[in-house]
Parts: structure tokens; sequence; C-alpha cells
């Protein structure tokens, strides 16, 4: 999952980028005070099915069925309206988003209008028929993720025996079709370890971008902290990998890093701002300011299938409004001279964490909650707490003790 | 495949990978280049030497042809252009156009 073009990323070029190429981001042209322009790019998780059962999922914890996802007409319908109102990146997710029949009839149709697009895919499901019948439909980027560099790791990770060689397939066929390729790879306690290893396959692999991302905890992966959580020792290691690999291969991979915030003292600024530059779309058609913000109960979402068009949606409805800004913020954010700097971090970590959405962001070190999280995230680092909740259709499926003998293909996927 | 690390000369063919699009964006009345993961907004003279790198046209006659528009020193114009298509071949968002090797 990628938290595109939101900027707790390390690598991102932001105002500072160079500038002896006459370019600009867009985004830094901004004013903060514009009333809130449509976003550059936007995320749709076309379904929730996934043959992959991965402990930190950060699908939402009650999942789209697939009798409510937007059929094909209705997601070329989005298409064309995101197209119109001037968004100009689509980024099909999911779930896994080749699990739906209709993908290269909505890449093709996105090509159609214009709109430039990104398959963030676990590949699992992919032929090379259909990555080459997504190439020819015009889709521009394949961002396929990894949960190790070797399968025993890897596979055990994703819940699906075979999965890490069908991906390491996928990704050379991605590279034969001249397509650039990301490699996602989503870090935690069990395997760090693998960080400069991962690296090397990414370089392997010929892919341009690697995100090195932390795990995020919310829904799903809330409930696998204990046995995901990294050490401080671990998290520092990394550090130090990421930033000599980005100057070793400068110019020819890109590494995006997404820092793990239960141990920084400063919260993200989550998607830039809730409701500043992003916004998702669900399966079921309902328009997120994060793809995680259904995990905030007592949040109405507007969806596609309203009588509102998204352009309402994302400038007038209630769920947007509720935190945009600063006016909603109660201390120690209302005061704090980095409110506009971090716009009081994650409203689905304040939430998840201490009950109200509304909340500082525990992640912040002036929170009241942070001291009590810090440590109890410390102590189940050092845990040795390592079994897996799956994350699957079935609610989710305790990984066994003798799990490496007992892998098997996932029976509640896709 | 596209080639990465290209170093950039008047007898270069740049051209911009299949994955990079140029475009001009009608509701924010500006053009941008289209990328993995990003939107960049090049200004004017970058456009117009980018509508420029066909994967036909070398450098030197880029250079040629917008010393003769902009009535400027050959030479200053050289200097730029190479510079700013390194730095974008550099950021990926320019490949070479390759001799046929067959």
């Amino acid at each position: 999952m990628s938290d595109t073009l939101a900027d707790n990323k390390t690598a991102s070029p932001g105002p500072n980028a160079a500038p002896s190429d006459g370019l600009a981001v867009l985004e830094s042209r901004r004013s903060a005070a514009e009333t809130y322009g449509i976003p550059l790019a936007v995320l749709l998780e076309v379904t929730h099915r996934c043959p992959l059962q991965c402990p930190y999922c950060s699908n939402p914890v009650e999942l789209d069925r697939g009798s409510t996802e937007l059929s094909t007409e209705e997601w070329k319908k989005v298409l064309s309206e995101l197209a119109e109102l001037g968004v100009l990146q689509i980024h099909f997710s999911g779930g896994e988003p080749t699990a739906r029949k209709d993908i290269v009839e909505l890449v093709q149709h996105a090509s159609d209008v214009g709109l430039y697009s990104n398959l963030i895919t676990s590949a699992v499901l992919l032929t090379k028929d259909k990555l080459s019948a997504l190439a020819d439909a015009g889709l521009s980027h394949v961002q396929i993720s990894f949960q190790g560099n070797e399968p025993n790791v890897a596979d055990r990770v994703a819940g699906l025996k075979d999965a890490h060689k069908k991906k390491l397939e996928v990704a050379k066929w991605t590279r034969e079709l001249d397509m650039p390729l990301t490699v996602n790879a989503v870090m935690h306690r069990q395997n760090l370890h693998q960080l400069s290893d991962i690296i090397q396959m990414a370089l392997d692999l010929d892919a341009d971008r690697l995100e090195v991302a932390n795990v995020q905890y919310y829904g799903w992966a809330l409930k696998n902290r204990a046995a995901l959580m990294p050490t401080i020792e671990q998290i520092e290691e990394t550090s130090r990998i990421v930033e000599e690999a980005q100057a070793r291969l400068k110019g020819t991979l890109a590494i995006d890093y997404v820092v793990p915030d239960y141990y920084a003292l400063r919260p993200k600024k989550c998607m830039g701002g809730w409701g500043r530059q992003f916004f998702n779309i669900s399966p079921a058609g309902k328009v997120l300011p994060c793809h995680a913000a259904e995990s905030i109960t007592g949040l109405e979402f507007e969806s596609v299938r309203s009588n509102h068009s998204i352009a309402w949606i994302w400038q007038n409805s209630e769920a947007f409004n509720r935190y945009r800004g600063t006016g909603w913020m109660p201390e120690p954010c209302k005061s704090c001279e980095f409110r506009e700097v971090d716009y009081g971090g994650c409203r689905c970590q304040a939430f998840a964490l201490t009950g109200d959405a509304g909340n500082a962001d525990p992640a912040c070190a002036l929170s009241p909650r942070h001291e009590e999280i810090f440590k109890q995230a410390e102590r189940e680092s050092a845990g040795t707490q390592n079994r897996f909740l799956y994350r699957n259709f079935a609610g989710g499926t305790l990984e066994s003790n003798d799990h490496q003998d007992k892998l098997q293909d996932n029976p509640n996927g896709a | 495949m596209a080639s990465r690390n290209i170093s950039v000369s008047e007898t270069s063919r740049p051209k911009l990978p299949r994955h990079t699009k140029l475009k001009f964006d009608e509701t924010r009345q500006v053009w941008v280049i289209l990328a993995p993961e990003r939107v960049l907004a090049p200004d004017e003279i970058a456009v117009e030497v980018l509508q420029l790198c066909d994967g036909v046209r070398s450098v030197a006659a880029m250079v040629d042809q917008l010393a003769e528009k902009y009535a400027a020193p050959r030479e200053a114009i050289a200097t730029d252009v190479v510079a700013m298509l390194q730095d974008l071949a550099d950021k990926g968002f320019l490949t070479e156009a390759r001799e046929s090797t067959a």
C-alpha cells in the first residue's frame, strides 16, 4: 500500500528538490489557504478480495464483500468523473486489484480518459498474458508487494505457499514489458533482518523504486502488533541501512522510506493532512479521506452511488470536513506550533489507540498517552509472541505452532 | 528495456520513456510530467525542450534550433540544455534512443 504523494517519506522530491531542471513539484505550489483543490492522484480500492493473508493488512477490519463492489460500469463512470475533475493519476489497488475480472477493461478506460495508471498488486494472480494485456491497455507503472527476500519468511508472512516465487516471476515480466517497477516492502520485526537483501533483490529485479514501509499499526495490523513491532535497535539499524543505500544507489534505485511512528517524537503528517490532498474510493464506492478511515466508527462516508458528485463529496461532506484544517483540534494540538506541520498526526491511529479520532495522535510526544503506548510497544517488541493472526474473509486464522510445515493455499481468499 | 544512467551529450537523441507522459493539464492550465508516483510541473523552457525530445533529433540539432529561435549564443544554450536534460535523465524522466543492433 502506498501513501501516494503523502509526505511521510524521506525521499520524495519536496520544495527542496534540485531546481536545475526547471521542474517544480506541483504539490508544493499550492497555497495552504486555497480551498481544497482536487488531488493529483486517487487510490481506487477496486476490491477487498485477496489471496494473501498478511497479518498487517491495511484494509479495514470490516471488509467489503464481493457482492457489494462497484460494477464495471460504475467504476468506469468514476474514472471518467475523476479525469474531468482534474485528477491525473489513478492507483488501482485493493485487496488484490487483479482479482477483478474486468481489471484490463478498467485500465483501458483510465487510458481512454487520459489518466496515468498504476497497479498496486500482490502479483500472485497475474499471468504473463494478463500483464501483457494490461500493458497494452496503457498501464504505466507496476508496484509489487514483497514480504521478504526469500520464500521461507515471505510465504509465511503472506500466508500463501509459493507466493514469493510467483512475485519474482511477475517482476521479471514487468521489466520485459518495459514497464517501470516499484518493489513495495512492508517491514516489521520478523523480516527487518532481510532489509539489505531486499534492497539487493530490488536491484537484481531491475526495479526503479523501492518503498520500504514500516507497518502502520491500525486496523488488522493492530491485532498483530505484538508479533510485528520492531525493537528500537532494529529501527536504528534500518535507518542506517536505508540512508546508506539511498546514497549508494542514487540514480539507479530510488528508495522511499516510511518511518515507523511509534518510535518517533513527532507524528507523521498522515495523508498530508485529513482531506487536504488525498482521497480513495472503497470497493463499495465510499469516498474516504484515507484507506483506513472506515475504522473510525461514528463517521458517515458518502458513496459515489449517492446523488452527490465526487467533487461535492470532497469539498462538502461531513466526513472530510470533520478533521480538516486546525479548527477541530483540542489541546495539545490547538496551541501547538507544529499544528500545521503534522495536522495532529493520524486520525485512525488516534481512534484506534485512544477511542477518539479527535485526540492528538499518541505517536506525538505531546500526547498524554504517548509514554504509556510507547512503553507497551517496547515491551511487545522484546516479547516472544511471534504467531500471526492471518487476515482473511473467514474473520482471521491464528497461525499454527508448526506454521512452516502447515502452510497451505488460502482457502478463504479470492 | 529503457536504459538508466544515460550520459547526455550533443550527440544524444533523448526521448521520454514509455512510462513518462508530458501533457497539458486543462484543469490547472499547466504542463505536467506524469511519472510513477510523481506529478511535476516543468517550466516553459523545459516544456519546449522536452517537446523536441523525440528520440530522432539529436541534442545538437535541438540546440541549433533554440539558438536560432532565441537569437542566443549557441554555446550558452548548449550548456543549459545538456545540464537540464542530464538532470531529467538522472531522475528517470528521459531515456535514449538506441542504435539498432540488429
